[in-house]
């Protein structure tokens, strides 16, 4: 074999084996989705949203307290943890940019990121469930905003800095103060690629079990009190899949469906938004 | 020692004995450097990259206060008062000396809002005097031919040369007393170029105009006055005619012969 054909033969073995690596990869996420979209289709039906929770062999049991509890934590975190983000990520960017106290932040927040989040949860266990004496849907809130903000500072952090820095002089030269360059310019400049970062900052809280287990707790029927346990898609979608009922077993699938769509569609708009923004 | 002309023309700035230093270094990158700039003309400096030109031009608006730890020496005098001053109201300084800059900086908007931004900044609300006003810049700006059917589109959607031209407009909309121009053709092509020249010498009439160029025929085509620059020093100030023809230092005529830079 000659020195060529020898390259020519690891070239194509390297090649076969990086391909069919990426394929094992993208088979499981089709296989997930595929076994999803069999047992949790089969297991949606009208009810599914009409009906709160039913003990097992119940015929009117579905999902509406879940939707609904999932839905209030998921939107009061967002509604706390966007602006913190938001503000944060504006400090870092226009304010902190460089210095040290700035670049603290940053790497705080890049470990927060990275926090394993059944301890966020059990540390809101600790400081929030024990001295209010019982679980509550505001100590999920609370859980899921932590998560959530870090998420957010620093997308809104990089996307701020990726404005180019002739634009906020340029404002400045016609006289603009501080606030107006980053309220009309630096925002306006970033729109996009901050929206993006609240999207995926809402899909990954969204998929959070642990930290809700320790906090929210869950409540089999509907209540729209953050002060009391609440249920959500995640925790009941845990305890109906372990649960040995069938019937509940398949409103478990029909949650995990649902979950399952919502947060494939805020991925899929968060991609499509970067997509738009990198066409420009 | 430098050779600094007196100029016949009321003065719109006079810089004299002006340091600048770039944080973090003791070095300064402008020393000692005296100068006046004449009113309703153009003063163009030119010089070898690093020379310090843009540094002297961006200090003529404070621009280097947005960045910590610059430090301003020396004085710069415009209508009466010494601006470098930390007391100057920089806001209202930006008002009065506007820039343009080397890469079109058109703001994610729309072409109106854009030339109204500054106007806006200073309170006007007023629509009919907006519309007024809007217009009459981008005409100034020999720019609203070309976009008064769209101005709600937006700025980003122009070509470069009519970007500056848009950043012009909304840079004269406000009625500075001096406009600072930092290589403003460095990135646009040789029509975009010659409309850009012929709209800065229009605008000499209203406007004291300063005009960074790395490019010395355009110096020679626009300003009436040329300051020759090399390592943070200004080393010659002259009539443009002068300067090109009959320079009084060597190391400007090095220069503009092309033995260096």
């Amino acid at each position: 074999m000659t020195a060529i054909e020898k390259r020519m033969l690891t070239n194509k073995i390297v090649m076969i084996l990086s391909t069919l690596s990426a394929f094992i990869g993208i088979a499981f996420l089709l296989w997930i989705l595929s076994i999803l979209i069999i047992n949790g289709v089969s297991a949606i039906n009208w009810e599914i949203f009409a009906f709160e929770g039913a003990p097992p062999g119940h015929e009117e049991s579905g999902l509406k307290h879940a939707l609904i509890g999932q839905l209030i934590i998921i939107s009061t975190a967002t509604a706390i943890g966007v602006p913190l983000g938001i503000l944060g990520g504006t400090y870092l960017s226009e304010y902190g940019q460089q210095s040290k106290l700035a670049n603290i932040i940053r790497d705080i927040s890049d470990i927060m990121m990275s926090a394993p989040s059944i301890v966020i949860g059990s540390f809101i266990y600790a400081v929030v469930v024990i001295p209010m004496g019982h679980f509550s849907g505001w100590a999920g809130v609370i859980a899921l905003t932590i998560i959530m903000i870090p998420i957010i500072l620093r997308t809104t952090d990089d996307m701020l800095q990726l404005v180019p820095s002739t634009l906020r002089e340029a404002a400045f030269a016609l006289g603009a103060p501080k606030y107006k360059v980053i309220i009309n310019i630096v925002y306006r400049g970033a729109k996009v690629g901050i929206l993006t970062g609240i999207l995926l900052g809402i899909a990954r809280v969204a998929g959070e079990t642990a930290p809700l287990l320790f906090t929210s707790f869950n409540d089999n029927f509907l209540s729209t009190d953050l002060n009391e346990p609440m249920a959500s898609l995640t925790v009941t979608m845990y305890n109906y899949a372990t649960s040995p009922y069938e019937d509940w077993q398949n409103i478990g699938w029909a949650a995990a469906f649902i979950l399952s769509m919502f947060i494939l569609g805020l991925n899929i708009i968060g991609r499509l938004l970067i997509m738009t923004r990198k066409g420009k | 020692m430098a050779t600094i002309i007196n100029i016949p023309h009321e003065k719109a700035l006079e810089v004299k004995d002006f340091q600048f230093t770039y944080n973090g270094t003791t070095e300064p990158s402008l020393k000692e450097i005296s100068m006046p700039i004449a009113k309703n003309s153009i003063t163009a400096l030119i010089g070898p990259s690093g020379c310090g030109k843009t540094t002297l031009l961006r200090s003529f608006n404070r621009m280097h206060d947005l960045y910590p730890g610059n430090r301003y020496e020396g004085l710069i005098e415009f209508k009466g008062r010494n601006i470098l001053e930390p007391k100057e109201d920089l806001i209202q300084l930006r008002t009065c000396i506007g820039m343009i800059f080397q890469k079109p900086t058109a703001f994610p908007m729309s072409i109106y809002d854009n030339v109204a931004y500054g106007l806006r900044l200073q309170g006007i609300k007023n629509r009919s005097e907006l519309n007024d006003r809007v217009e009459k810049a981008l005409q100034d700006a020999a720019i609203w031919k070309e976009v008064s059917s769209r101005l709600k589109h937006d700025a980003n959607g122009l070509s470069g040369g009519q970007q500056q031209r848009l950043c012009i407009a909304r840079a004269i909309a406000v009625e500075p007393e001096v406009l600072l121009f930092d290589e403003p053709t460095s990135a646009l092509d040789p029509i975009s170029t010659q409309g850009i020249e012929k709209l800065v010498i229009e605008l000499k009439e209203k406007v004291s105009i300063i005009i960074v160029t790395h490019n010395m025929q355009q110096a020679a085509r626009v300003s009436d006055y040329t300051g020759f620059m090399y390592l943070g020093e200004l080393i010659e100030l002259g009539i443009t005619e002068e300067l090109f023809v009959t320079p009084k230092e060597r190391l400007t005529e090095e220069y503009i012969t092309g033995k260096f830079g």
